[in-house]
């Protein structure tokens, strides 16, 4: 039973995944009163991608070949350890969340290297903002999760051995946030959300900093570095994006929904209906908010930082 | 009850940052307003003792004047000097909020140096105090429009009244109600001279008074 329900977070990620750019979609055409693509859209596309094959510029180099390799394998890696609300993930060690958040560096730098690799001014442009944001997303995320570790009590039920407060495994943090933490430490819980949530937007580039829609090079900042990927490459990085997507709303919807039961099924089911319902959130926020101007989002990220830290300062000396 | 006080006090810490990181004046004065209820409410709710006559007479007084009167003097102000944004502020917004989130962490420190003669409802309130008096500080010298140093001062005084409701069961009501005119006056006032500077030289940035001659 223990054995089977710890490949439920991996597994149902990297089938549901590509479910939740779909869900997204359909709440934007419903509240702009269109019928909308189908759910299963993305699926589609990326069964046509992986058929199709791939053209190289005589300009790139492996780099650009590595690319999506690289940044697919670095999410497949990072959602082994992604717990599904109190369902652990695959793989569990002490400080496996700071891993976590560099393996998405990684991807990252791979990303960013290949668009470099091309020699495109463009490119080269989406890349600069990419790692500019992430300056500030990283150490938000990072600062929120510690906030939430700390919130979470001391270290309990399945430790191997002393560990210092706080630094433990995602897995472990997210299973003692029951609902009695919750009762007492609502607020910065609320704070640490909030931030994630932001965190969540800007890593995924959804609209109030980047337009995932618009191909108008001078405003994107995700889509302009894989401009010159083609076929199963393309999808590979399609793939990946909605890894991560799956990623930071597991993460968040963990948070939210304080369901720990005995019957882990119920755990992890409870947190995929979440994640749907957080999809369904992300989509009505890209319908009610236009994409911000590109000099505030370096503001907007300030914020999620500074929640975070708020969140940070409670847990620590409230 | 500690859940109420702890959302109380993170929503006055999050008007503080908003305060610093929104450059719309009108936002500015509503956060100051919205500010000004919270701490209204904070005795009614954080009173260790039973609610006496005076508490409540303090608080409704606060919630008045901070909510709905210096407001309405600020925003009418606003009106006449014809001004919506704080265009170029000597610190920006982002930067701004880093030294927010600085100041919050100073404060906190701070307060853990100050042991406390007795017992406090809440931990918090003392660095809610400290961090409401230096966002205030802040707005004043990071800012060029007179209305967003008004909205400092006030602020300040915020700060101010919260390290009192500290001590508001030790606390004279005649001292309390001697500061809520002080500042009344003092908003009133700078609302006028507002408005003369913004009639004699079509705008109301402060820092360009220093090149006055006499």
């Amino acid at each position: 039973m223990t054995d089977l329900s710890v490949l439920l977070g991996p597994i149902s990620a990297l089938v549901l995944a590509p479910l939740i750019p779909g869900i997204i979609n359909r709440t934007k055409a419903v509240v702009a009163g269109r019928t909308g693509q189908s759910l299963l859209q993305l699926y589609a596309d990326l069964l046509r991608l992986f058929r199709k094959g791939a053209v190289y510029s005589r300009t790139t180099s492996w780099v650009f070949k590595a690319g999506p390799v690289a940044g697919l394998s670095c999410m497949a890696v990072s959602l082994a350890m992604l717990p599904l609300g109190g369902v652990p993930g695959a793989m569990a060690f002490t400080g496996d969340l700071i891993v976590m958040v560099y393996l998405m560096g990684l991807s990252r730098f791979f990303t960013a290297a290949a668009a470099m690799d091309t020699g495109s001014a463009f490119e080269g442009m989406g890349a600069s903002r990419e790692v500019q944001f992430s300056v500030l997303a990283e150490p938000a995320l990072l600062v929120g999760l510690a906030a939430v570790a700390l919130a979470a009590g001391p270290a309990g039920l399945f430790d191997a051995g002393p560990v210092v407060n706080g630094f433990r495994s995602l897995s472990e943090i997210y299973h003692q946030l029951t609902l009695s933490v919750w009762a007492n430490d609502g607020a910065i819980l609320l704070l640490a959300a909030a931030a994630l949530f932001i965190v969540a937007l800007t890593e995924n580039c959804r609209i109030p900093v980047d337009d995932p829609n618009t191909h108008l090079e001078l405003t994107m900042i995700h889509e302009v570095m894989v401009l010159d990927h083609s076929g199963p490459d393309f999808g590979m990085i399609l793939y990946a994006a909605a890894l991560k997507l799956w990623f930071f709303l597991a993460l968040l919807s963990g948070l939210l929904i304080p369901v720990r039961s005995e019957n882990l099924w119920i755990n992890g089911i409870s947190t995929i209906i979440g994640i749907f319902f957080l999809a369904v959130g992300v989509g009505l926020v890209e319908s009610v908010m236009a994409r911000l101007r590109l000099l505030r989002i370096p503001q907007l990220l300030a914020g999620a930082l500074s929640l975070s830290a708020l969140a940070l300062v409670l847990v620590l000396w409230g | 009850m500690k859940i109420v006080i702890e959302a109380l006090i993170v929503l006055l810490i999050l008007t503080n940052l908003k305060l610093i990181a929104s450059s719309r004046l009108s936002a500015c004065i509503r956060v100051v307003a919205v500010q000004g209820v919270l701490l209204g409410l904070m005795p009614l709710i954080a009173g260790q003792e039973a609610l006496t006559l005076r508490i409540a007479a303090l608080s409704g007084l606060t919630m008045l004047l901070k909510g709905v009167v210096f407001p309405w003097l600020l925003l009418k102000t606003l009106r006449s000097a014809n001004v919506r944004r704080e265009i170029e502020p000597f610190v920006g917004y982002a930067a701004s909020l880093m030294i927010g989130a600085g100041l919050l962490f100073l404060a906190i420190w701070m307060s853990r140096q100050l042991p406390m003669p007795f017992a406090v409802t809440s931990p918090l309130i003392m660095p809610l105090a400290f961090f409401t008096m230096m966002i205030g500080l802040f707005a004043v010298i990071s800012r060029r429009k007179a209305i967003t140093q008004v909205l400092g001062y006030l602020v300040m005084e915020n700060g101010i009244y919260a390290f009192g409701l500290v001590f508001a069961q030790h606390e004279p009501l005649l001292v309390e109600l001697g500061i809520l005119l002080d500042a009344f006056m003092a908003v009133f006032v700078m609302g006028i001279t507002i408005f003369h500077i913004n009639r004699e030289f079509d705008h109301i940035d402060a820092d360009r008074l220093s090149a006055l001659k006499g």
